[in-house]
């Protein structure tokens, strides 16, 4: 599905991202870790195609295409999600008028049966009893005055709704309390299908106790410097990152 | 996405054109250009006009020429030559109609590209229409039907004519005839408007509304309202108004008076999307405006709602005088520049009476190199006990070309008032927008939901139909105003 092969990029001329090299197939669950500055979030940008993160070398393949010709919203249009670390607020906007304009806009392109008003609706509150948000979140302004938790669990509905490709979570589980992390968790595994994969990006091992990944990846320097299943998880969890940064030390 | 890219589709889409700018080939009867006593006398002779309304233009005529221009708005213009003016062109075929079959095919033609059916199409959204082209108003629908609440719509000359007494009565009541510059320019000069009267304890059942047109070259448009809600009455008006492309800039100086008695209920909506000129600036109408509303009854209330996007000067302040014990007073607005246009808007919250209160919600959005000014007084005089006001002045900034100021004004001469004030001035984020076009909206819909968003206080004051013309304008407005 996608297909990332020396992958350098970098933000205002400063290197961030220095060859990375990643494949992943449809049904699998990656999940990245790594030390604070390591390069997640950005690499998580570059994938979404966000302006300002200049790729200098590499190339990513997605579903047959060069993802790197295509613009932040075609991305999203074939398929492409990021849960956002910060989510943002749009004052004015209600969430349920948000999700209908993005839903339409992707079954459009996609070319999925448009969902008539009512339809809609039902399709909206299924998904959002699954992330157990109340009903009443969907009429109030986008993000404005939720909670940390309540941000994270309106990125999941989101990525419910618009059923990507790819889904790049990014510290979606980072300030969540033990039962905001099952719902989100719950979401995700819920969400997991032979035809999609994800992209989880997270601080801890205790997501991972949740959302069970296929293979584990250790990013740092911009380099992912070491792979492994779900036990480097477990590994990085009582040994921290400090072994991981000697090593990469090393093979330099 | 790569920044060259973006920029030249978004110039692409800049290229959308005014839609309203067409001319109509309707025969016209103009008089020579030029302001001078004889011009009154001849504008005043045209439309019959009886002697008492040729006195009070004289009047106004005279103190005018004593006047000088405001110099205080935050706007820039080359001086205007008054005297290269036509102050009188009216479609030549006489307006009155019993039909519709009997107007000018070219003038219903003109209706049509305007997107107003006068027919069917509005009896079943229950509108009443007048419509006022070069000043002169050609036709008012539903006018029968209303007259059986005793409710008068009709054109400003019909009411001279047929009701004399509540013409002399209240015009120039809130807007004296030597107000300011330019409401005594439009007392000497004005041709036709729309007279509105609502008796005691009507509620009028159907949305009132004026069309403004101009059409004519060189010529400028100078209409009045009035409008008297009587004891006890309801109703809801809206106005709107476009113009032709012209290199030309042409002046609109119009006056609006709303007289609200006890307990009666005036809401005012506009439209404005007069032409705002082109990307350079060139061409477009200056709109100079005196909007006023007189609450005069207790428990009276007053709502001005305006969406404004075009002209390329806008200098308008609609206001309420709060004299009634309890009565209120609304603002509601948003104003949009683009390009080169200027907008010197805002309101003027007068509490004489006690117990009043007073609304300000005003939303600027500037882009392009425009400038967008807020200009609000809240004036609380010394009677006027448990005055409240709120007021929240936004300013939206598209870009770094543009402009944005905020002039609130207070006075304050009691202390028992509450004054409330809010003001932000903000950016359209690039993380909004990436938010947005990440979860697969195209860039102009992104901008077009946040703009809405934004906006959602003053639209969701809009009658249902008006609402969605507003944002569809809005987004028309804002095309290519990001890049
Ligand atoms: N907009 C930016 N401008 C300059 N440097 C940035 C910007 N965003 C991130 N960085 C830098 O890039 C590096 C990687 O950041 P990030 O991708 O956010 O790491 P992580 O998500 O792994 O914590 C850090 O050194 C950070 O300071
Ligand atoms: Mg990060």
């Amino acid at each position: 599905m996608l297909t990332i092969k020396n992958l350098h990029a970098e933000i205002e001329g400063k290197k961030i991202l220095n060859g990375i090299n990643l494949q992943i197939n449809a049904g699998e669950v990656h999940a990245i870790m790594g030390p604070n500055g390591g390069g997640k979030s950005t690499l998580a940008h570059v994938l979404a195609g966000r302006e300002g993160y200049e790729v200098t070398e590499g190339s990513v393949t997605y579903m047959g295409k060069d993802l790197l010709g295509l613009s932040v919203d075609e991305r999203a249009r074939e398929g492409i999600f990021q849960a956002f670390q910060y989510p943002i607020e749009i004052p004015g906007v209600s969430t349920a008028n948000f999700l209908k304009h993005t839903i339409n806009a992707v079954r459009k392109h996609q070319q999925k049966k448009e969902l008539s008003a009512k339809e809609m609706i039902a399709f909206i509150k299924k998904m959002a009893k699954m992330v157990e948000m109340e009903d009443d979140f969907l009429s109030r302004s986008l993000n404005q005055g939720f909670s940390g938790g309540e941000k994270k669990r309106n990125e999941i509905l989101q990525m419910a709704v618009l059923e990507p490709k790819l889904a790049v979570l990014d510290e979606t589980d980072s300030g969540l309390d033990i039962d905001a992390l099952k719902i989100v968790a719950n979401g995700v595994n819920q969400l997991r299908r032979k035809d999609n994969a994800f992209i989880v990006i997270t601080h801890y091992q205790r997501l991972l106790d949740y959302i069970i990944p296929d293979f584990v990846h250790v990013l740092y320097n911009g380099q992912i410097v070491k792979s492994g299943d779900k036990n480097l998880a477990l590994k990085l969890e009582e040994k921290g990152y400090d072994w991981i940064k000697e090593e990469a030390l090393a093979i330099i | 996405m790569s920044k060259e890219a973006s920029t030249t589709t978004l110039e692409d889409y800049t290229k959308c054109d005014y839609k309203y700018g067409f001319t109509s080939n309707i025969d016209t009867e103009l008089i020579p250009k030029g302001l001078n006593e004889d011009i009154i006398r001849l504008i005043s002779s045209k439309k019959d006009e009886p002697q008492w309304l040729l006195d009070w233009r004289l009047k106004a005529f005279r103190h005018w020429e004593k006047m000088t221009e405001p110099k205080w708005p935050n706007v820039k213009y080359p001086p205007i030559n008054y005297q290269d003016i036509i102050y009188y062109a009216a479609p030549k075929k006489k307006n009155i109609l019993n039909s519709l079959d009997e107007a000018d095919p070219e003038l219903l033609k003109t209706f049509e590209k305007l997107g107003i059916s006068i027919g069917e199409q509005k009896r079943l959204t229950g509108v009443a229409v007048d419509i006022v082209i070069d000043s002169v108003s050609v036709i008012t629908t539903f006018k029968e039907a209303l007259s059986k609440l005793g409710i008068i719509f009709c054109s400003f000359g019909d009411a001279v004519k047929e009701h004399p007494e509540l013409v002399k009565k209240y015009m120039g009541m809130v807007v004296p005839s030597t107000d300011n510059f330019y409401a005594a320019l439009n007392s000497a000069v004005f041709t036709d408007g729309s007279f509105c009267f609502i008796p005691k304890g009507v509620r009028c059942p159907m949305e009132l509304s004026t069309y403004f047109r101009i059409n004519a070259e060189g010529s400028g448009q100078f209409e009045r309202t009035l409008i008297v809600a009587e004891a006890g009455s309801y109703v809801s008006y809206l106005e709107g108004c476009t113009a032709p492309m012209r290199d030309e800039n042409q002046l609109h100086a119009a006056v609006v008076e709303l007289i609200a008695l006890d307990d009666a209920q005036i809401k005012y909506s506009t439209i404005q999307n007069w032409y705002p000129g082109d990307k350079d600036g060139k061409g477009g109408i200056y709109n100079f405006v005196t909007k006023r509303g007189l609450c005069a009854g207790v428990r009276s209330k007053i709502s001005w709602t305006q969406v404004e996007t075009g002209s390329a000067i806008t200098w308008k302040y609609p206001s309420c005088i709060l004299k009634g014990d309890y009565s209120t007073g609304e603002f509601y607005s948003v104003a949009v520049t683009n390009n080169l246009q200027q907008a010197d808007t805002g309101t003027k919250m007068w509490h004489i009476g006690k117990n009043t209160s007073s609304t300000i919600i005003s939303k600027g959005i500037s882009a392009g190199r425009s400038n967008n000014s807020y200009r609000g007084l809240v004036k609380v005089g010394k009677n006027a006990e448990n005055a409240k006001n709120f007021s929240q002045c936004d300013s939206l900034l598209m870009g770094d070309k543009c402009g944005a100021n905020t002039f609130p004004y207070l006075e304050i001469d009691n202390e028992t008032a509450q004054i409330e004030h809010e003001a932000t001035t903000s950016k359209v984020g690039e993380d909004q927008l990436y938010y947005c076009m990440q979860r697969g909206l195209k860039q102009e819909d992104a901008i077009n939901l946040i703009v809405n968003g934004y906006c959602k206080d003053v639209f969701k004051e809009l009658p249902m139909e008006f609402a969605v013309e507003a944002q569809k304008l809005l987004a028309v407005s804002l095309e290519g105003s990001v890049g």
